[in-house]
Order: C-alpha cells, then structure tokens, then sequence
C-alpha cells in the first residue's frame, strides 16, 4: 500500500476543526470537476452557486430563511445523535408538525386573536413530538432499530400528508389543486423586517440554539445524554435511566422538527401544500454531522447548507443545471467528512517503494 | 375471490417481491460478515438509472442490467473505503451513501425521466407454466426473476454449506479470532460489501429496466430501508429472507387485493401498509432480544482495524 | 530430557519491536530444545505477548532473526508458523461460539477438508490426549475447559512441533490445571517444545524444565524454576518484589451490612450462567474474597448487587438490613455503595471522556450537580483530589480515560469511589492488568478502606490477591457460592476445591456463616 495510516494515538484537536472545511473545500474541487465534466466553467459555476444567491439583501434574508428549518431540525438530531439515538424520521417528523397545525389553522381562519398562531404553533410542535415518540416508543417497548421504524415513519408521514392535501384538508375553492385554504392572518408568523420573507422564526430558532446549548453543555441531562452515547454500559452501570433518555432526546428532536415544519406552513408557505419540504429533515442529518453535534457549529453548517439549497435553485434557473445538485453536494460533503474524520485519529504515511526494499534488504542481512 | 385473481395476485407477489429478495440477499451477506450498509436506497436508485441510461442509449438490456451491478458495486466500494479501511462509523457512512447516491441518481437521470423504454417481457417456461397457480406465480416471469431465483439458490449454498460460508460466518462473530487465525478480515468484508452492491443494482436494474420499465426519481419508494429490515426480519438466515420478501412483495400489491374484493381506499392510505408492515414487523422480532442475540452477527456493525 | 546436542527447535536472536509510545521486545534472544518446556515469566505489559505474536507470525518484528530447526525464517502470517508445525492456544480464545467443533477446526486447517471430513479424527486425536470432545457440539455450549480443550486439540491436528500457551491456567480451576500440565508434559515427552506464558510461579516451578523471564521489554534472566526460590523468580520479574510479598493483618468484621440471602436468579441469556441460593454476608471493616474462574456467576453476581441487575425479590439483598434488591444503581449509592467493575475501559470509566467527567460519572450525588446543573468547578476539584491522593499519573484532570495507563486508570477508579466515603465497596478483579507497583497501592487502599470500617467485597481470579487481603474466602463455581471460611484457616487446595464445586449446599444455614 503506497499510503498508511498510523494512529496518532490521541485526537488531533487541529484535526477535528479542520475537518469539515477539508471536506467542504474538497466537496467544492468534486464539484467543480463534475461542472468540467458536464461542460460548464468551474468558477463561473461555483459563483452561480455560492455567491450570486446572497449578494444582495434579499438574498441574505432568503438564505436565513431556508435555514431555519434545517437549524431546529439539525438542533434537535445533535441531541438525539449525541446519545446515539439514530434519529433518521426528522422529516417526517416536520411533515407532521406542518400537518398538525394546518389541521387546526384551516379551522380557525376566522379567528383574530393572535393566540390562534400560538395554538398552531403548538399544535404542530406537540405533533412532530408524538411522532418522535413513536419511535421512542418502538424502541423503548419493543428494541425495534429505531433508524428502521423512523425512516418507515417517514414513508407514513408523506403519505399521510398527501392524502390530507388531496381530500380532507383540500381547499374547496382551490380548483381542485392538492393545497389547502390559506390560513388566516391571525395564524401567520408575523414577518421580521418588511421586504423580505424573514419571519419570526428566527427567533424561536434563536431559543432553541440556546436551550439546546445549555442542555447538552451544562445541563446534567446533557451530561447523562453524552455518556449513554459514548458508552452505553457506563450508563447502565451509574443507574442513568436509559429508557427515559431515549424518550427525552427523541421528544426534543421530534418537537424541534414539528416546529420546524409549522413554522414553515405559517411562514413562507401561508398553507399546506404537498411540497412542504424539500427534505430538510434529511439535509439536518448532515447538517449535524458536519456541524460536530455541537450548536455552534451547526449554525455554521445550516447556513452551508441552505446556500447549497438557493444556489441549486438558481443554477437551475440560470443555467440549467438539475436542482439534484443540492443533494448530491450534500451526500458529497458527507461522505467526504467522514473520509476526512480519519484524520482525526490517524495519521497519513507515505510509504515509499524503495523504503520497503531497503528495509527487507536490511532483514535479509541480519539473518 | 375467483382463481384467476388469486393467481394475478402471486403472480404480482413474486415481481414485487424480487428486487426486496435481491437487496436483501446482498445485505445478508454483507451483515454476515458484520459490516452494516445502511446505503441499500442509494446504491439502488443508481444502479436503476444506471441500467435505464445504458439500456436506453445502446438498446441492450442485459448490458444495462450489468453496468448497473458495476454502478452498485463502484458506491459500495466508496462505502467500504470510508467504514472498512477508514473505520468510520458504519451508520453515518452508510446514511452518507444513500444521501449521495439518491442525489447523485437524480442528478444523473435529470435528461431522462419519462423516456419510455420496452424492458423485460414475462417469458414462460414450456410446460411448468400451464400449472395451475404456481405456474403463473413461479414459470411466468421474466428473465431477471428466473435470475433472482437462481442468485437465491447459490447464496443459500454458499452460506449454509460452503467453506466460503463459514468463513463470512466466523469474520462476522469475531474479527479478532478469525484475524488471529489468518481469515483476512478486510478482504472478506470488502468483498461481501461488494457483492450487496452489486445485489442492490441489480435490484435497481429490475425496478426500471422489468418492473416498470422507465425512470423517475426516488422510484424505489423506501425498498432499500424495507430490505433492511427484512434482513432482521429474517434472523439474518437464508430461508427466511426469501419468505419475507415475497410476503413483504404482498404487502406492497395489497391495493390490487382491495380491488379485486371492491373495496375502494384512498390510494394514498394504502401506500403506507408496506412501511407500516414494515414496522409490525420489526417490532414482533425484535421484542425478544434474547432470540436476536442468537442470530445477530455478534460484531455487527462495529469498526474493526487488524493489529488490536 | 532435552538433549543439548540436538540442534534447537527455535531461536530468537535480537528480536526487537516497538509499537508507538513503547518498546515491546528490545534484543530479545531465546533458544528452545525439542521436548522442553520452557516458561516466559514476566509483568503484564512486559512484552510477552508481543512476542508470541512474532513468533506466531501475527506480527513481524522491526529487527531480528527467527530460525526454525537452525533455519532462518520469516513468518508474515500464522498460517506460515501452522505449516512449520508452531501452534497457538490464546488467552482469550479465538473461537467462534455460534459454530461446531468441527467447523471451528476446519476453519483453522485451511481448505481442502470439509468438517464432516475431519470429525473422525478429531476425537481420535481428542481422546488420545486425554481431553475427549464431540465434534458436533455449538461451542458456545461447552464449558471454559472444555473451550480450551477445542484450541489445543485445534493444534494437535496439525503435527505439532512447538506449543504456545498464553496464560492457560487464567480461567481453570487448579484440578484442570493439573490435568492440563499431564496433557503437556506427555506432549513434551513426544518431542513437542513447549513454551508456556504465565505469571503463576507455582505453576511454572510445577510444569517446567526451563524459564526465560522478561521485564520491560528485555530478557532479565534465565533459570530453572526448580532450583530458584518465589522470591528469586519475583526479583527477576520485577526487581523489587515488595508487592508480591507484602503481608497484611487480618481482621474480624463487626455488624453486618451486605447481606444476600436465597438469592435465586435465572439468565435469560442463553450463554450465560444462572446463580441459585446464593448466600452471602459482608460485615463492616473487613474484607470478603470470592474466588472463581470466569464464566462461574461473578458477572451475574456483580450486575445483582450493583443495582444494573434488578433482583426479583427486594429483599434478597440488604444493605445495614434495608432491602435493596429493586434498586436502581444510583439510589443503591446513595445508600452507601461503591463499585469498581472489571472493566475499566468502557464500564467503569467512559474512555474518550476526561477524567473530570469520570469523576462526575458515580459521584454526581456528591453535591456535583444543583437545579439540574453540572457544578464543573467542584468536579475538578474532585478530580484533581482523586490524582493527587492516589499518585496517579496524568498531566491534568482534562485528560481522557483512555490515555492513562492500565494501573493509573484503575488507581482513579477506585480512588474515585473511595473518596466517595462508601459503606460497602464491591471490587471486581481490581489488579487485572495493573503492574506490581500500583497494585500494591490498591492493595493498601483497600485494607485502609477496610480499617476504616468499610464492608468490602473482592471478586478477583487472582488467588494469591485473595489470600493476602481477604480476611474472609469462598467461592463462586456454577452459580453456586462456597460457605464462607477466615482466610487463615483455609488452603489453596481447599479453595480450589471449592471453585470445583465440591462444597455443601449453604441453602440451610451453617454455624460457619456466623462468624
């Protein structure tokens, strides 16, 4: 083998910041080569895809826009994959927060107080959290893999979403079109700053960045968390309750992601539409992979990834290119961030040819 | 329920039940050997576009069923370069490889959705078809199905009689021992990721080149993660896998059952009774962990490196 | 006899190894007669095993010469040194439970014959060495023993010249020790070398002609156990042998405060072991051994009582007369109890966290956490207390678990729940794979622990541990417990008696239990 990898024995500290900007930076090199492929200019391509989106104020605000989903969504995955709780349903998890507050928005169109935003917004977080909780409760009662019944949960969810928007929650005056009736003023997240779409879910991603801080850096429960990640038998052993841990992350995750998806149907959307996710849920997963489980970082990477979301919409507008790109540099980036944590825990050799002839030489003659 | 429906029914049990079977087999091995691939979707979605590209552009079917074994095999390699060489952790990597793979199908197949294609025809065997029932159901199919039935005998021979099986069977309980009894641990998981590479493009190949021979995007519609828990459905033994798949297949076709008694449910309530089966499933099997740590290979899904 | 005239089966000359942070082998020579049994004395971590591995093939060495019959060779893998005719028989066996005897011969033997092929011979090779087994047996169902019993005959199928056991006696009761050393000194007298690894320096001055003794990665001598007292063979080991010899009073214990009485409990794990009418009392201020080779109930037993194994009746276990036995871990340290498992790495201590958050991982009821807050600065504190009393080695409480040494790890470990101020205190194998120096630092710990007024509990394999800090003995075998007997009124041979299961039933109350 021309190259080895030797352990280094401890965590390289440099490694495990650098790791994610080597894979974005070699995401971008792929990336470039698949536009040399395909016939367009590497640079001209990546500035169509990074730059041009945000290079105006609308655009920023675009961008903060499609992040926010994808941060409360990514939020809740870190404290779910820092126990090890493979939490792969945060999808369907926002389909059916955005589900279960139109339900009750499409009821109360009429109604002017502004608690009726509040009862949507709960709604919709209490149902993405009972949705989470039925993987909680697969798993807690019935050991079932909970990567298996949270994807399964998904497939559910889409399909249950889809038969609510062509029957029962259908807007009768919408022509027949699979949508519901647009909410009424009194259920719209009310906007940040006029001239953009930027609504007040901003802040409710802000708290959230907060709690989730607070909770997995200071809290004991954060602390009981990271050790059944880490090492489930250690769990055990200390009497950490490991069923209520499951249940808790999964409840987090399950109501970040359904207040996620409400907030997008109250926001942007105005109602309930089929394509209430562009698979936000799944972009979290590498958003949180990418952004080390820790918050901070995964603002950073929330807000890479929405750009990726803009710039593929845009490279499909202005040059064609399929809007597939978004997700293909996003499973690109993953993979190569997993490529790249080995460095982390190894280091690369180079192991050249005539050394290993020298060395046998040097064996041969001490026999 | 007259005869003829009964029959068309079965009938749709195999066809619908082949590419779960071939995933299945794939990961079967793979598992065996205690290496989790978690990418089944991804590696089928291209291996399906793949096939569908090849097929299209040169008018060869079986040179679009291979390419796509090659294109299943060239995404489990990425997969056992980052788990098995890089010992990453084997969930993420795999939930990497279906991330990419389902993009990276879109992507490619983007210029061909909706292109019609004439795929694979039933061709019925002489004799063995006019049997009543299981003719329909077992000598009426095409080509790809005979295929999977011949792929399931040699996977059963190699796991449960040959040297080779013992072998993916001791690297699977315990690396270290067999490590230290020279198997080479490496090699044996490498090639049994491979070889569920090549089952889940092979599988994709069936979807668009046989099932319904066209592309479209996410067309396999969660089978990979299904194949998945058939694996664990099936104790990760040989029989049952070929058991539940078709039983899975059933589940998956139920809304032809529905017509065929008049019920009429909205079609999107009976889209979910796989994934809900699915989880019924799990959820029976898994209940008893004492039986599923009989079965269960013992370094399932752990990161292993030579030298410990 | 060996005959010096003959030329040597094996010769190392100037084997050297380093892996990174350490030098394994440093010029290691060695010289091995056809027919004699040698023993490989040494430490843990004094480069034994390293050296097996290279004479086994499963590792090269940086620099150095094999010979093989006074011909040099080079081995890449252990199927090269299987065909010279070298065999291995492992500390912890590589055999694969979920497959047949025969299978797991078959896998060892290399293509070309099928299991059904080899069943015939494998018991007639079996039965010729004493150690009879069926072919066809799942492996996961045979006893320890018999397990080992698999890996040798493994070997003896393949036209053994040289035998290596690594630590072979670790997890056999004395009788199958002895029954082992007969199957050996048979095969020796055959003409079979055999090199045998151990620490047990009854064993070796039982069983062999010759030893090598290694400290540090180099050989520190040669003799012949026969002619060489403990303490001879301890200072070449060791240098100082304080630790192997140190004496300690015992002592009479005062109220009691663990008591497991009719505890009955039936694994539902299908290879594990069930434990049946356990009896067991634990008084303040002194020290309980239970003695026990792997696989007997200790795992069982230590899950039971630490609280991660509920007990079906509350009140099979007490501790100061409260019933226990539905508690969860934590609420069974607030009741006083302290735990050291086996594990170090991975149960004890979580290995990629700093030793702050290990300390914070059993004493969070320490006034560590308030409102639901970790209280980071008294956890350092804490850490920094457990370093500092138990001289371990660490540049700082950040450190992680897993880049401490085995001894200094478990120094922290057991520091950590001592400092927690425990009534009772159950230790699980607390010297396993700790070098003489800290081991005797835990033994000190432990009696002062003890002197202080603690019950404490060991279960350990490791006899002479038992009988130098064990004021009461007895002994795990099959589920079942010995009666408890004063450690100066009991023999080794008695205790392994006992670990062989020849011991009255203690389901009816015996006056010995009093006292």
């Amino acid at each position: 083998m021309l190259l080895s990898l030797e352990p280094r024995g401890q965590q390289s500290r440099l490694m495990l910041w650098c790791s994610p900007l080597l894979a974005a930076l070699l995401t971008l090199a792929c990336g470039s080569l698949l536009f040399i492929a395909l016939g367009h200019k590497p640079l001209p391509t990546l500035h169509t895809l990074l730059i041009e989106p945000v290079s105006d104020l609308y655009g920023v605000g675009e961008l903060l826009v499609k992040a926010l989903p994808i941060l409360m969504c990514a939020l809740g995955l870190a404290v779910a994959y820092q126990a090890r709780i493979w939490n792969i349903g945060a999808e369907g998890q926002l389909l059916i927060g955005a589900l279960g507050g139109s339900a009750l928005a499409v009821n109360i169109i009429g109604m002017d107080s502004r608690w009726a935003l509040v009862m949507v917004l709960v709604a919709g977080t209490l149902a993405g959290a009972a949705w989470a909780g039925l993987t909680a409760w697969l798993r807690t009662q019935f050991n079932a893999n909970e990567i298996l019944t949270s994807i399964m949960l998904n497939y559910i969810a889409l399909n249950l979403l889809l038969y609510f928007v062509h029957g029962p929650l259908r807007d009768p005056a919408g022509f027949n079109f699979p949508q519901s009736a647009m909410f009424g003023d009194a259920s719209r997240l009310p906007l940040v700053f006029e001239g953009g779409r930027l609504h007040a879910g901003l802040y409710f991603a802000l708290l959230a960045l907060v709690a989730v801080w607070v909770l997995l850096q200071k809290s004991f429960v954060g602390f009981q968390i990271k050790v059944l990640g880490l090492d489930q038998r250690a769990a055990g052993f200390v009497g950490f309750r490991e069923k209520r841990l499951v249940w808790l992350a999964l409840l987090i995750s399950g109501a970040l992601a359904g207040l996620a998806g409400v907030c997008e149907v109250t926001g942007p959307i105005g109602q309930l539409v089929p394509q209430v996710s562009p698979g936000y849920g799944y972009a979290a997963i590498t958003v949180a992979f990418l952004g080390r489980l820790n918050p901070i970082g995964i603002v950073f990477s929330s807000l890479l990834m929405a750009l990726l979301y803009l710039g593929g919409e845009n490279a499909q507008m202005a040059m064609n290119l399929p809007q597939a790109i978004t997700q293909l540099f996003q499973g690109m980036m993953l993979f190569f961030l997993l490529a790249c944590d080995v460095l982390i825990l190894y280091r690369p050799r180079l192991k050249l040819r005539w050394a290993r002839r020298t060395a046998a030489v040097a064996t041969a003659g001490a026999l | 329920m007259d005869i003829d429906l009964l029959s068309n029914i079965l009938f749709a049990m195999v066809r619908c039940g082949t590419p779960l079977l071939l995933v299945a087999l794939g990961e079967l091995v793979c598992e065996k050997s205690g290496v989790l691939n978690l990418g089944q979707e991804g590696m089928m979605l291209f291996g399906a576009v793949v096939g569908f590209i090849v097929a299209f552009s040169s008018g060869n079917l079986w040179l679009g069923v291979v390419l796509a074994m090659v294109a299943g095999m060239l995404l489990s390699s990425l997969f056992a370069l980052v788990a098995l060489v890089f010992n990453a952790n084997q969930v993420a990597t795999g939930l990497a490889l279906t991330i990419f793979g389902v993009g990276l199908s879109t992507f490619v197949g983007a210029a061909w959705v909706g292109k019609p294609l004439t795929g694979f025809e039933p061709v019925a065997i002489p004799v063995l078809s006019s049997i009543p029932l299981l003719g329909r159901m077992l000598f009426t199919q095409d080509l790809l199905v005979y295929l999977s039935f011949a792929l399931f005998a040699l996977v059963a021979w190699v796991v449960l009689k040959s040297r080779v099986g013992l072998i993916v069977q001791a690297v699977g309980e315990n690396p270290d021992a067999a490590s230290a009894m020279g198997l080479p641990v490496l090699r044996v998981r490498t090639l049994a990721v491979l070889f569920g590479g090549a089952m889940a493009g092979l599988a994709g190949a069936y979807l668009s080149l046989a099932y319904t021979p066209m592309w479209a995007e996410s067309m396999s519609a969660g089978r990979g993660w299904i194949a998945l828990a058939l694996v664990v459905f099936a104790s990760w033994r040989v029989w049952r896998v070929l058991l539940g798949a078709y039983l899975f297949g059933l589940a998956s076709i139920l809304h032809l059952v529905a017509q065929g008694i008049g019920l009429s449910i909205p079609s999107n309530l009976l889209a979910m009774l796989p994934y809900v089966a699915t989880i019924v499933v799990l959820v029976l099997l898994s209940r008893d962990a004492v039986r599923t740590r009989l079965y269960a290979p013992v370094s399932l899904g752990q990161p292993w490196q030579p030298g410990h | 006899m060996p005959n010096p005239a003959n030329t040597p089966r094996l010769q190392l000359r100037g084997i050297t190894k380093r892996y990174p942070g350490c030098l394994a082998n440093d010029q290691v020579d060695l010289s091995l007669q056809p027919g004699e049994i040698r023993a490989l004395l040494g430490e843990n971590g004094a480069g034994k095993s390293t050296l097996m591995k290279i004479i086994y093939g499963v590792t090269q060495a940086d620099s150095g010469s094999v010979l093989w019959q006074g011909q040099p060779v080079h081995l890449r893998n252990p199927g090269q040194a299987r065909q010279l005719g070298i065999g291995m028989v492992f500390q912890h066996f590589s055999l694969f439970e979920t497959l047949t005897v025969a299978q797991n011969i078959a896998l060892a033997m290399g293509p070309g014959q099928t299991p059904s092929q080899l069943e015939p011979r494998i018991r007639e090779v079996s039965a010729r060495y004493g150690m009879p087994l069926e072919p066809d047996r799942l492996v996961h169902s045979l006893s320890i023993g018999e397990r080992q019993r698999v890996e040798i005959v493994r070997c003896l199928m393949q036209d053994i010249r040289l035998l290596i056991l690594d630590e072979p006696t670790s997890v056999l009761t004395p009788q199958e020790a002895d029954d082992l050393f007969v199957t050996l000194r048979r095969l020796a007298s055959e003409g079979c070398s055999i090199l045998f690894i151990s620490h047990k320096l009854g064993e070796v001055r039982a069983l062999c002609h010759s030893a090598t003794v290694l400290r540090g990665g180099r050989v520190s001598g040669h003799c012949v156990p026969a002619d060489c007292t403990d303490l001879e063979l301890a200072r070449l080991m060791v240098g100082d042998a304080e630790g192997l010899v140190a004496h300690y009073p015992k002592a009479q214990g005062g109220a009691p405060f663990l008591q497991v009485a009719g505890l009955d409990w039936t694994n539902p794990d299908p290879f594990g072991c069930s434990l049946r009418q356990l009896v067991l009392q634990v008084n303040s201020g002194e020290i309980v051994g239970i003695a026990g080779v792997a696989g007997n109930g200790q795992d069982e037993l230590l899950a039971l009582l630490s609280g991660e194994q509920r007990a079906p009746a509350p009140a099979s276990i007490r501790f100061a007369g409260q019933p226990v036995g539905h508690l969860r871990p934590d609420q069974r340290r607030a009741q006083g109890l302290a735990f050291v498992p086996a594990e170090r790495l991975g149960h004890g201590a979580v290995p990629e966290m700093s030793l702050a958050d290990n300390a914070l991982l059993t004493a969070f009821q320490q006034g560590l956490v308030a409102k639901g807050m970790v209280r980071t600065r008294k956890v350092l504190a804490l850490a920094d207390e457990i370093i500092r009393r138990f001289a371990v080695k660490t540049p700082d409480a950040q450190a992680p678990a897993r880049s401490l040494s085995g001894g200094n790890l478990q120094k922290f470990i057991l520091g950590r729940e001592i400092l927690q101020q425990p009534k009772l205190l159950v230790a699980a194998h607390p010297t396993w794979g700790v070098d003489v120096g800290a081991a005797a630092t835990i033994h000190r710990a432990l009696i002062a622990l003890r002197d202080a007024g603690a019950a404490i509990l060991v279960i350990s394999e490791d006899l002479d541990e038992l009988f130098q800090i064990s004021d009461r003995l007895g002994a795990l075998s099959g589920g079942r417990l010995s009666p408890l007997q004063a450690t100066a009124a009991t023999t080794q041979v008695e205790l392994g008696g006992w670990m062989a299961g020849r011991f009255a039933d203690t389901s009816t109350p015996t006056p010995a239990l009093a006292g």
